[in-house]
């Protein structure tokens, strides 16, 4: 496999959704290839940093606003209770 | 809960709403790029539920629906952005993209701490802003839909008009360029390779 085989593999690779026989070839190679096997993890942990990171905190003035907001168009949808 | 609110119960609806709001606000931000954008973005999509949630079947996960709804209204808001009226972000019917356009891995080394001791750090945040933001829209965008929100290949390539080939060429892209970026500051150097020149058929 050349550089670009790999890369197109890598993806797939990183997704767990290559078939079978690919998949081995892949790792066959990752199994001899030191920088490969590190970017594999590189990216792993990268895509794990986005997924399970901060989320962003709502500022302030907004939360406030936009649950007014939803408050109001409540009561005019459901009439006010 | 989502029964209660759909029952009219708006204690339900708005604890619903504190549960969902940082979610679709934090993806809401990244796909647009700015407060501004985010801001109207999640207020429009939360109206949208209060209009729309007596459709919504139990069934289905509300966190999916609710997440699907703001990805569309944040899309449509970078649509805007770049002068598009048709569902894609491309001009034109977009060409087959190859993996020889993809940059190969430069800086390679393994990192000094783990995803879960480095998410705790505001450093981190901000870190990983900066390189989602240095993405063009159309790599950043195809990155948070499949791998921070889990779309599938065919709702990511439908959601943005483009073929499956294309959002995986991409795909591949995003991920490569934020790894190049995040492991210049998180890796190790002592612990660096050097790239490795695959020429030969193993």
């Amino acid at each position: 496999m050349n550089c670009e085989e790999l890369l197109a593999m890598l993806n797939d690779y990183v997704d767990g959704g290559i078939n079978p026989g690919v998949c081995e070839q892949f790792e066959k190679h990752l199994a001899g290839c030191n920088p490969c096997q590190v970017v594999v993890d590189n990216i792993r942990k990268t895509i794990t940093l986005y997924k399970d990171g901060q989320p962003y905190e709502l500022p302030v003035q907004f939360r406030e606003r936009l649950h007014a907001a939803l408050r109001a168009k409540w009561k005019e949808k459901h009439g006010a209770k | 809960m989502v029964r209660r609110a759909k029952a009219g119960d708006l204690t339900a609806f708005e604890t619903l709403v504190t549960n969902h709001e940082q979610r679709v606000y934090t993806l809401v931000r990244r796909i647009t790029g700015n407060d501004q954008d985010a801001e109207d973005v999640t207020q429009q999509t939360l109206l949208s539920v209060v209009e729309n949630l007596s459709s919504f079947r139990e069934e289905a996960s509300f966190s999916t629906w609710l997440l699907r709804i703001a990805t569309y209204a944040a899309l449509k808001v970078l649509r805007k952005r770049n002068g598009l009226p048709t569902v894609s972000l491309e001009a034109n019917t977009e060409p087959q993209e190859g993996y020889d356009t993809v940059a190969h891995p430069e800086y390679i080394a393994d990192w000094r701490e783990s995803p879960e001791q480095l998410v705790g750090r505001n450093e981190t945040a901000r870190l990983i802003d900066e390189a989602l933001n240095e993405l063009d829209d159309k790599h950043r965008v195809i990155f948070l839909l499949r791998d921070v929100q889990g779309f599938s290949v065919r709702e990511t390539a439908e959601a943005l008009g483009l073929s499956e080939a294309n959002v995986k060429v991409r795909l591949l892209r995003a991920r490569l360029q934020l790894r190049e970026r995040l492991t210049r500051a998180f890796g190790d150097p002592a612990r660096r390779f050097e790239p490795h020149r695959h020429e030969v058929v193993t």
